[in-house]
């Protein structure tokens, strides 16, 4: 019985202009053979241009225990969204 | 999530069932989309929170709090639904080299190595609850955790490809289209992905069966000798009467299952007496009729009986099907051992490298 292959993430860009998005997982001994595993499995309908693959042990996440707190600094700071600010009547190209 | 997955324009906008993915699809990003508060407010409050979150149509994942009941009610379900597809290439890859033609062959191996990806998607889908791939491997190989009955009969003939593709495959579409929307995220997910290559499976049968029924008499032979033998096996894939199955109250209440079995079975049943007429063939059952009352069709239920025959192992196939998948899985050890081998040598070597 040989060790578990280890657990890799794979993203995939659709599209030229499209960021790379999150498509599912699946396990490989090594980075190039998750590439191609990635490939066989994921893109079996020219689903994608270009493909990433990343160890999930090499993620870190956010808990969602704390979502509210790690989130919330967000929350107040509205004036980060161009809608926050008042535009007055005339004023083209802004 | 796959939204821009698929090409075809055709596609995109299908009507009936895979209409019924993109609604599906649709409405996962609506819920999402829905503003709600975005964690439970203290521990006491963890079933609170799931419960709300299932309440609302949105989606539990991986890392939320779930009633353990609920994970192993899902490990379970995903796990059988995996090895399904596993164990689901035999009766097909059996014809591979004995396809009529090369493109038959070319599609059916394309076929076979979708099953094996859909596997793939769900037991990643079922990693995500905590089991590993490596037990869930050894809990199909020694008989611990089941697979579709269905895949214990044995494909006679070259019209038992299509009467699979037509009848099974589109009686797992029936069932997996409500699982599209079932509440824990990564089956939601890797579900829409399955039924929209699903649908290429059955309307390839279909395509097979109807150019047998319209060839020679032999041929036409062939495809309703397929309908024969597949009806009721098909029929019982959606499981026991509503009044004797064990799991389905408890599922529907946590939205991992939304409709019962006997209205998928009777769904199932009013879409194929159209597409048997249009084959030219006849389903087996002398009281298949229309009932104007139900607006639905009156038909003989499958034998239970042998169905759960089946299940508890005593089906044609079943000891033929895990001695293949034994044998399968044995006979790769020695690839697995060598990519890990070569892996771990590559990784000494660059380790070598950067020290010096």
């Amino acid at each position: 019985m040989t060790d578990p292959s280890p657990l890799w993430e794979v993203f995939v860009r659709a599209r030229r202009g499209l960021s790379h998005t999150h498509v599912g997982s699946l396990h490989a001994p090594d980075a190039e053979l998750a590439l191609r595993n990635a490939r066989d499995l994921y893109t079996r309908r020219q689903e994608g241009v270009s493909i990433w693959v990343v160890p999930a042990s090499a993620i870190t996440a956010s808990s969602p225990d704390e979502k509210d707190a790690f989130f919330d600094p967000a929350a107040d700071k509205v004036y980060r969204h161009p809608t926050f600010y008042e535009v007055p009547d005339g004023v083209a190209h802004l | 999530m796959y939204g821009n997955d698929f090409g075809a324009p055709e596609e995109a906008s299908g009507g009936g069932l895979l209409g019924e993915v993109e609604a599906a699809e649709a409405a996962l990003r609506e819920a999402a989309a829905r503003q709600r508060r975005g964690a439970p407010a203290s521990d006491d409050d963890l079933a609170g929170f799931f419960a709300e979150v299932v309440e609302a149509d949105q989606k539990i994942e991986p890392r939320d709090w779930m009633p353990e009941a609920y994970r192993k009610t899902l490990i379970r379900q995903i796990a059988q639904h995996a090895h399904s597809e596993i164990i689901g290439m035999q009766p097909e890859g059996n014809w591979i080299s004995r396809a009529p033609s090369l493109k038959r062959k070319a599609i059916l191996l394309a076929k076979v190595q979708d099953e094996a990806g859909h596997g793939l998607y769900l037991y990643a889908a079922a990693e995500t609850l905590g089991i590993s791939r490596d037990e869930l491997v050894d809990l199909l190989l020694n008989g611990r955790q089941k697979y579709s009955s269905i895949f214990n009969y044995p494909t006679l003939t070259w019209a038992d490809v299509g009467a699979i593709g037509w009848l099974v495959d589109g009686a797992a579409i029936v069932n997996q289209v409500p699982l599209c929307r079932c509440s824990y995220g990564p089956y939601a997910r890797a579900m829409i992905r399955i039924c929209k290559e699903e649908s290429f499976h059955q309307r390839q049968g279909y395509e097979i069966l109807h150019t047998l029924s319209h060839g020679t008499p032999e041929q036409k032979a062939m495809a309703q000798d397929a309908l024969d033998r597949w009806w009721y096996p098909s029929l019982a894939m959606f499981g026991p009467p509503d009044g004797e199955s064990t799991h389905s109250t408890q599922s529907m209440a946590w939205k991992i299952k939304r409709f019962s079995n006997d209205e998928l079975r009777q769904r199932f049943v009013d879409m194929c007496v159209q597409q048997a007429e249009i084959l030219g063939l006849t389903i087996p059952d002398p009281d298949l009729r229309w009932n104007d009352e139900r607006q639905a069709y009156d038909f003989t239920q499958p034998d239970y009986d042998e169905l759960m025959r089946v299940i508890s192992g005593d089906g044609p196939c079943n000891r033929q099907r895990m001695a293949h998948r034994r044998q399968a899985h044995a006979d790769g050890a020695w690839v697995r051992e060598a990519a890990t081998a070569y892996a771990a040598k590559r990784a000494a070597e660059n380790k070598e490298k950067v020290a010096a």
